[in-house]
């Protein structure tokens, strides 16, 4: 396989798994890593350096269209991503220093979990309302949303809880080159009780700069190849562009399904790869 | 929120979000192209970790690869335009933010923006 044909296939499979990833709102970084890693044999650090890439581009490819729906909260983003940013940059340095098994491992385990999570409905957060806790009340994070009956008022909670999960998304983020979206979603939602619709287009916000920090590391140490990343980011971006057009529906549902599925057994031959030194 | 609604600072940071991605790819596509021609019968070779050259690392070499017309140098310019482009949302929201007068808010994102420097200058940590 010449680098014409090699580029093609990244292409194709970055593709499918922006597309994939866009429709089943999991996002198309976890399967890059392993696609890359796994299928074509790409060292892993690269293929970690230009999943971030695809991560950055479409966070902010697809901010446009979450914007004009008002919901995300700006305060809550930007205070967040101190804690994310943070994080990707302990991740990234990190990165360097664990040996490929561990970071596989950690990578078949996310995996793993995200799989599981995905079939999960979320629940309801337990207890009835709450009065927001005094530090959301000081940083006026509190905000209102649309709704088809008018804007609804919303308080946030749980702080410093929330803030402590978002550095360890975004150690997640910097180590593995994903865009930890699950666990943020979970930290703001189920922790800190802000609106789902809230926290899912919060979140995607906080998921480009993250990956943003812990980019910059990865390019000054060169694990930034422009041959592979290029394949990577625009197939992703293509891929989750076509995919946003698609609404949630029947079919979006057991694609999710399958989506599970294939991202479960991901998990184990990147655990099993890792443990028996194939990575 | 003198001059600078939500709404409006929501729109403002949707479009530079969207400027810049497409900027980055159409470069990332530009650069792609000529590489492509130029190498695409060689074999890659990704199975061995070695790391970028050093003009493939910084802002000064990316940049000088890419005057030259290099393909790997124009696409790693796309990319560092793509990191940028977060890096822009985050200048504009402190700029956004000491707007309103709002000095807790313009403090968090310096600080956002102070890390996210920190990791393009190579992070020594």
């Amino acid at each position: 396989m010449n680098i014409l044909e090699f580029t093609g296939v990244i292409a194709a499979g970055a593709f499918l798994a922006g597309f994939l990833g866009s429709i089943t709102g999991l996002g198309g970084g976890v399967v890059i890593v392993p696609l890359l890693a796994l299928a074509l044999g790409v060292d892993i650090r690269y293929a970690i350096g230009a999943s971030l890439i695809s991560v950055i581009a479409t966070s902010s490819g697809s901010a446009a269209a979450y914007v004009k729906e008002g919901f995300s909260n700006i305060r809550i983003g930007i205070f967040l991503e101190i804690a994310t940013s943070l994080g990707a940059l302990i991740g990234a340095f990190l990165a360097s220093r664990v040996p490929v098994t561990v970071i596989g491992v950690i990578f078949g385990l996310v995996l793993a979990y995200s799989a599981y999570h995905s079939l999960q409905e979320l629940p309801e957060p337990a207890g009835g309302p709450q009065p927001p806790d005094h530090l959301a009340g000081f940083l006026r994070m509190g905000g209102t949303y649309p709704t088809p009956q008018g804007l609804i008022h919303y308080d946030v909670h749980a702080v410093p809880f929330g803030f402590l999960l978002m550095s360890l998304a975004g150690i997640l983020s910097g180590l593995l080159g994903i865009g930890s979206g699950a666990l943020k979603v979970i930290a703001m939602d189920q922790v800190m009780r802000i609106p789902f619709k809230v926290s899912t287009t919060t979140s995607n916000f906080m998921i480009g700069v993250t990956a943003a920090a812990s980019a910059g590391v990865y390019l000054r140490r060169g694990y930034i190849d422009p041959g592979l990343a290029m394949p990577v980011m625009l197939g992703v971006l293509a891929g989750s562009l076509v995919g946003a057009r698609f609404l949630p529906g029947a079919q979006t549902a057991l694609l999710r399904k399958i989506f599970a599925g294939v991202i479960g057994l991901l998990a184990i031959e990147m655990i099993y790869n890792s443990l028996s030194g194939r990575l | 929120m003198a001059n600078l609604t939500e709404e409006k600072l929501d729109a403002i940071v949707g479009n530079l979000l969207r400027t810049g991605v497409a900027f980055s790819a159409l470069v990332v596509f530009a650069g792609g192209t000529i590489y492509l021609v130029r190498h695409g019968r060689e074999m890659p070779n990704y199975g061995v970790f070695r790391g970028e050259p050093a003009d493939l690392r910084t802002v000064r070499g990316i940049l000088e690869d890419a005057v030259a017309g290099h393909g790997r140098g124009i696409i790693q310019l796309g990319l560092l335009m793509l990191i940028a482009t977060p890096v822009s949302r985050v200048a504009f929201l402190v700029y956004a933010f000491v707007r309103q007068r709002d000095y807790l808010y313009a403090a968090a994102a310096s600080i956002v923006l102070l890390l996210l420097a920190y990791g393009l200058s190579g992070g020594r940590l």
